[in-house]
């Protein structure tokens, strides 16, 4: 099929949407392996969008890419738990074997190697993505049949089962987990109690979104429904790409009748008719089984027009791809994602419930708070709020990785504290958690008596153990790197603050560093923690003030005795004038100690 | 009497037209030297430096031997002054940076018009020039700048009475600018 | 309108009409408040972060935050002037400002807004990023170095030219500006000396051709007087011209 014809049918398929604009570009950057020049000057003439437009939103997304990569797009995760279970040095064997350099395709076209962002495997690391398909548990023999694979150009259909295979990793059950409920039921109280009594349950139930921030779920939908408008959306947030979260992409594996439920709840009671989930790219391999579960839950009447024979119910969810970018999780960037442009945080006020998708007034939920809803919905406040604390009802899921014997999915009632949970997952020599992810909080064993909860440690459900023989440094550096890539360069203090604080650590790494530059690194901190524009620039200087804070040690003992330190090397700034003129006398070298 | 300030000033990779603007402070310059005495500066030819209270360095740092001046400077110097655009950001040198050392020196000594006999000098009395210029505080503590290119006479007569009479640094608005 | 709705402004007191922001009221009433990306006549934006001010201990950034009644609005205080000062820093050392070497200079809003918070050196480590500059147009020039990613371009060209020349490639630190043309030069678009895009750039980044120096340095728009009292520099493009 030309290129034409293949655009001209995508676009086809989304009634040349421009807002479909970021679906389209999905597809073909799985299709071809890039979009091309020819490819972004026909859909711009389909879509009626400029031509740098389009290139600004591939610009703007990890996985979409304006030049060919290799046939066999590998991505290995660079999450600080793919580290510790030594995703880099399988990275080195895998360039080596393949003969590629990291982030160029071989010079046959068949292989590219890159890394990427937390894949979300994390209890099944180290993992790494092949054209957006999902392996796990890499090690240097899986590595080495990887390599025989692509050699052999067998397509990644073909690769062996246990590759692809993502386990859900279970290891505590509570009421969400257990709950045995079966598909309609919360749609069927809320057609035989009514929307008005099944909002004022939610509302009383306490339920809090799940994604971590917390807003009352109950008040999101009362807002979103008293919003007068001609349209109405429900959207779930299935980005899950806070590092060393995954129970989003449990609940969509095995539960995601129960989170459709959940949304379909919601529009039922906000009166909306179209959801959508925004699945982030990572979770490729779900999309196929998630469409499966849509297509039955219409079959059987609870999806469509007059849902469960109720007059005027009608909803129906479609499934939007992410393409490799945190910033999606953050509810406004999402939005935009979903209109098909770049993933720039809005500014708020206004906030989605009056003018979210497509301006109309929106609910953005978590994937688990949806679940959640549909279940108080079956069987009432009550019964959730039996569980958790008096600000945080209900249970929380976590995500569980690192140094423990049973990484995996636990819920827990709300006021688990850390040494509970660190007990449960068999971490036996913690030198400390870090709650909440990468922009989350770093707890050093003093603070295990803390718990899980709204009021005290909030969480979206990261949860990363660390053994007191690990270096809590390195810890930091990844998150530091990884907020480089993710900041979406919108703001100041975000954009330029980060790539600040990440050379610092780096500077601290690698020895070259004074008390002058810890000082700086709570300056910036500070800065970027009271100007940026949205969370993720609030959040990302948090590894670094919390660890300077609860970690000093793993700054101090790298300083330099000076408190002042060049910001580069100065001998190595001499390099490029030695290779030029072939000098290596003593004037060709700056004294390291004067 | 009290003891007279010591004061040195250098220049590193910059034109000289910040140490002009220090002449620039006309006949101000007598009651400065009632108070202060130039150690090492191009104004007095001294070529080394002893201990002194004030360092003023114009300039940027392009190669291996203003690395050398600077950090002697901060060795000897109770308070360091950067002095001018190119000691405070590279300034009109560190327009270089958007290029490779390679491609400066290659357009200077290989593939300029004119170039007679091209060859990149590698005589090693010639100081090794740094991939890029950096502004002097990425080399050492800086403790006050003086933006302009150059900071006018005016802007430096304002700094050094003021930090001799130990009182904070304020410029009225039309003393400090980047140009 | 109406005289019930006030804030504080550093304790004067500001009328606002409904849907202002704090940045509407404070210049209506004739208050300074330094800003890069916001220009009134388009929609704000909210990115270059100059404008934060605190509102009853939070901190937000004028241009978008709608103004509130009763609440006290810290536009001047030590603390709201250091911050502000760090993010020009941040942004001077983000890119290539060589102002001896600049047209702009004397005339740019970034160095009016940063003489007006005192600052006197860049202060952070220069990332000295590699960029080029676009000459290829017959009266217009852009040098990336000086690009601050205000977008005030994308949005005069976007939504008053209607051309959208301009667009944002990249993400995070690799953010830049992008022109849209087949070959990627300004030359090459639809773009032209008249285009409102072309007077909105408050830095160096796009500027007029044969039209350098015409004003001598000492001369210019914040050579004698702050920005504070003068204004942005876009309110001044048509006396420059002329």
């Amino acid at each position: 099929m030309s290129i034409d014809t293949y655009i001209d049918e995508i676009t086809a398929a989304t009634r040349n949407r421009p807002d479909y604009l970021l679906q389209n570009l999905y597809e073909i950057q799985y299709q071809y392996s890039y979009v091309s020049d020819q490819a972004i000057k026909l859909l711009a003439e389909k879509l009626a969008l400029s031509e740098s437009f389009i290139v600004g939103v591939i610009g703007f997304y990890s996985f979409l890419h304006t030049t060919p990569r290799g046939r066999f797009d590998i991505l290995i995760s660079d999450s600080i738990t793919d580290h510790m279970l030594g995703s880099r040095g399988l990275l080195d064997t895998l360039c080596n074997k393949l003969g590629v350099a990291l982030g160029q395709p071989r010079a046959d076209g068949r292989v590219t190697v890159d890394t990427t962002s937390c894949t979300g495997m994390c209890e099944q690391g180290p993992a790494m993505l092949v054209n957006g398909w999902t392996v796990t548990r890499l090690d240097q023999n899986r590595i080495e049949q990887i390599v025989e694979l692509i050699e052999a150009d067998t397509a990644v259909e073909e690769w062996p089962q246990e590759f692809l295979t993502v386990d859900d990793n279970i290891q505590r059950r509570d009421i969400l987990l257990s709950d045995n409920s079966n598909a309609g039921d919360a749609l069927k109280a809320l057609i035989e109690q009514g929307d008005e009594a099944i909002l004022q349950q939610i509302e009383s139930s306490g339920l809090r979104g799940r994604g971590g921030a917390g807003f009352r779920t109950g008040m999101k939908w009362r807002f979103c429904k008293q919003a007068d408008a001609d349209q109405h959306y429900v959207v779930c947030n299935a980005d899950e790409g806070e590092p060393g979260t995954f129970k989003d992409r449990v609940l969509l594996n095995s539960y995601a009748d129960k989170v459709f439920e959940g949304m379909t709840l919601c529009a039922g009671i906000i009166g909306a008719t179209k959801g959508y989930v925004y699945l982030r790219a990572e979770y490729r391999y779900l999309r196929a089984p998630l469409e499966q579960v849509l297509r039955k839950r219409r079959e059987t009447g609870l999806l469509g027009t007059d849902i469960l024979g109720k007059q005027g119910f009608n909803f129906d969810i479609e499934i939007h791809m992410g393409a490799g970018a945190y910033i999606c999780g953050e509810e406004s960037s999402l939005i935009e994602s979903l209109e098909g442009k770049r993933g720039i945080p809005r500014i708020r006020p206004p906030f989605p419930v009056t003018h979210g998708y497509l301006n109309k007034p929106t609910v953005v939920n978590n994937v688990e708070t949806f679940m959640a809803a549909a279940l108080i919905a079956v069987h009432g406040a009550n019964w959730f709020g039996s569980v958790g604390t008096e600000e945080s009802s209900g249970t929380k899921l976590l995500s569980i990785s690192g140094d423990c014997e049973r990484p995996g999915i636990y819920e827990y009632p709300f006021g688990a504290s850390m040494q509970h949970i660190l007990q449960d997952c068999g971490a036996t020599d913690a030198q400390a958690v870090q709650v909440a992810g990468a922009a989350g909080a770093t707890l050093p064993a003093a603070e295990f008596n803390r718990c899980i909860a709204f009021e005290d440690v909030a969480t979206g459900g990261s949860f990363m153990v660390f053994n007191q023989h690990r270096d809590m440094l390195d810890m930091v550096r990844n998150f530091a790197h990884f907020f480089v890539h993710e900041s979406c360069g919108f703001c100041t203090p975000c954009r330029v603050g980060c790539s600040l604080m990440k050379d610092l650590v780096d500077k601290v790494y690698t020895g070259h560093a004074g008390q002058y530059d810890l000082d700086e690194m709570h300056k910036i901190g500070e800065l970027m923690l009271k100007s940026s524009h949205c969370g993720l620039g609030t959040t990302a200087p948090n590894p670094m003030l919390d660890t300077l804070n609860k970690f000093p040690q793993i700054y101090n003992e790298r300083l330099k005795h000076s408190s002042y330190e060049p910001s580069f090397d100065l001998d190595a700034a001499l390099q490029d004038a030695r290779d030029i003129t072939g000098r290596d006398d003593a004037g060709a070298h700056i004294g390291t100690e004067s | 009497m009290a003891e007279k300030l010591k004061v040195a000033t250098a220049s590193l990779c910059g034109c000289f037209g910040c140490h002009m603007s220090i002449l620039d402070i006309d006949e101000r310059i007598l009651d400065l030297v009632q108070v202060a005495e130039f150690d090492r500066s191009p104004i007095t030819d001294i070529k080394t430096i002893g201990d002194c209270d004030i360092g003023i360095i114009e300039g940027g740092v392009a190669n291996a031997e203003n690395v050398e001046v600077l950090l002697e400077f901060r060795k000897h110097c109770k308070i360091l002054i950067a002095m001018g655009a190119c000691a405070i950001n590279g300034g009109i040198p560190a327009m270089r940076n958007s290029f490779t050392l390679k491609e400066c020196l290659e357009e200077a000594y290989v593939d300029g018009v004119g170039v007679d006999n091209p060859m990149i000098p590698q005589d090693k009395e010639i100081p090794m020039l740094l991939n890029k210029v950096h502004p002097i505080h990425e080399v050492v503590k800086v403790d006050h700048f003086l933006p302009g290119c150059p900071p006018s006479g005016d802007t430096i007569w304002t700094f050094l009475t003021e930090l001799i009479e130990g009182k904070p640094i304020r410029f009225p608005y039309e003393q400090i600018h980047y140009d | 309108m109406s005289t019930s709705k006030t804030f504080k402004l550093d304790g004067k007191t500001i009328s606002f009409n409904d849907g202002d922001t704090i940045m509407d009221a404070a210049l209506r009433a004739g208050e300074y408040i330094p800003h890069l990306c916001h220009n009134p006549e388009f929609t704000p934006h909210g990115s270059c972060r100059v404008c934060i001010v605190d509102v009853n201990g939070r901190q937000v950034s004028a241009c978008t935050q709608p103004a509130m009644a009763g609440s006290e609005v810290d536009n001047a205080s030590d603390n709201i002037m250091r911050q502000r000062r760090e993010l020009l820093q941040m942004l001077f050392v983000e890119g290539n400002h060589i102002c001896p070497a600049c047209e702009k200079s004397g005339a740019c809003q970034l160095q009016a807004v940063a003489y007006y918070t005192n600052m006197l050196s860049p202060h952070f480590t220069h990332f000295f990023p590699r960029r080029t500059v676009d000459a290829s147009h017959p009266d217009t020039a852009i040098d990336f170095d000086r690009c601050i990613l205000c977008e005030l371009c994308v949005r005069a060209s976007r939504d008053v030219d209607h051309k959208n020349v301009f667009a944002i490639d990249g993400r995070g630190i690799n953010s830049h500006l992008v022109v849209n043309s087949p070959t990627g030069k300004l030359g090459d678009s639809s773009f032209a000396a008249s285009d409102k895009a072309a007077h909105v750039c408050p830095v160096g980044a796009i500027l007029p051709k044969h039209t350098g120096y015409d004003k001598p340095i000492g001369d210019r728009l914040y050579d004698r007087q702050p920005v504070s009292i003068v204004g942005d520099v876009a309110a001044h493009e048509q006396e420059q011209e002329h």
